[in-house]
């Protein structure tokens, strides 16, 4: 199975965003590369089925989110509370997305219902417009706008900002900042 | 490859700082310096693993699945 140059390569070069959504949804690396290559696998078996001139990534995506979400059923049986354990799960790997730094905001990330989150990462992270984001989550545009707006307004709530002032490492960090610069 | 690129963000404390706090007290609505800042989070998180580029994995299962013998390219 040959496939053209390009389509090759815009498979790859979509593979570190595809990653990065992945372990968004599954919360673990290693869960998020098994995900990535099913989601290759399927796309490579089907790639005919993809329709030259279109978005690339935003087709993986798609099949990548389809996939999560039929196998995320298949799993909710055996795991009762879904979202307290993909947080769990989070929590128990804090090193896994690199920096400390970004622990407080991953485990409010992590405390959004999935469609929130899922909604939030395509628009605001990976870069998708609404309208393709719709497409990956097959829904309305509407409906995703509505989804971002909800979960940005969550995490603000849970990790207590009311301006930009309120971001920061910790309170002490805020201290020195404020009392060294002019 | 595995090698890390650091986060190429500005320190997050400047901007906060510097800014000042014309922080509206609605709490329906986020001001637009809270919406920027927590994308800039969002984002820097994210693109941690996108730096991280191809893992050799993916670039193999690709390779392999155009073409198991074809070893010298075209």
């Amino acid at each position: 199975m040959a496939m053209d140059d390009s389509v090759r390569k815009a498979v790859l070069s979509a593979v570190p965003s595809l990653r990065a959504f992945a372990i968004s949804l599954c919360g673990n690396v290693d869960r998020a590369d098994d995900l990535v290559q099913e989601t290759l696998l399927r796309a490579l078996a089907n790639i005919e089925s993809f329709q030259p001139g279109t978005n690339m990534s935003a087709w993986l995506f798609t099949i990548l989110r389809n996939h999560f979400r039929s196998e995320y059923r298949k799993r909710r049986r055996e795991v009762e509370d879904s979202d307290g354990h993909h947080a769990e799960s989070l929590k128990s790997q804090p090193d896994q997305y690199g920096h400390v730094e970004f622990r407080e905001f991953r485990e409010a990330l992590a405390q959004l219902p999935s469609d929130q989150r899922e909604a939030l990462i395509l628009v605001g992270a990976s870069g998708f417009s609404y309208e393709e984001a719709a497409g990956i989550c097959g829904c309305a545009v509407g409906t995703i706008k509505s989804r971002v707006n909800r979960a940005r307004t969550r995490l603000a709530e849970l990790l207590h900002v009311n301006s930009a002032e309120d971001f920061g490492p910790d309170e002490t960090t805020r201290a020195v900042l404020a009392s060294g610069g002019e | 490859m595995n090698e890390r690129k650091p986060v190429g963000q500005q320190n997050p404390m400047e901007a906060a700082v510097t800014r000042n706090k014309k922080s509206n007290s609605k709490p329906a609505k986020l001001g637009r310096d809270v919406q920027a800042r927590l994308g800039q989070q969002l984002r820097a998180m994210y693109d941690e693993v996108v730096n991280q580029g191809v893992p050799d994995r993916f670039n193999e299962l690709i390779n392999r699945l155009n073409g198991d013998d074809k070893k010298d390219g075209h």
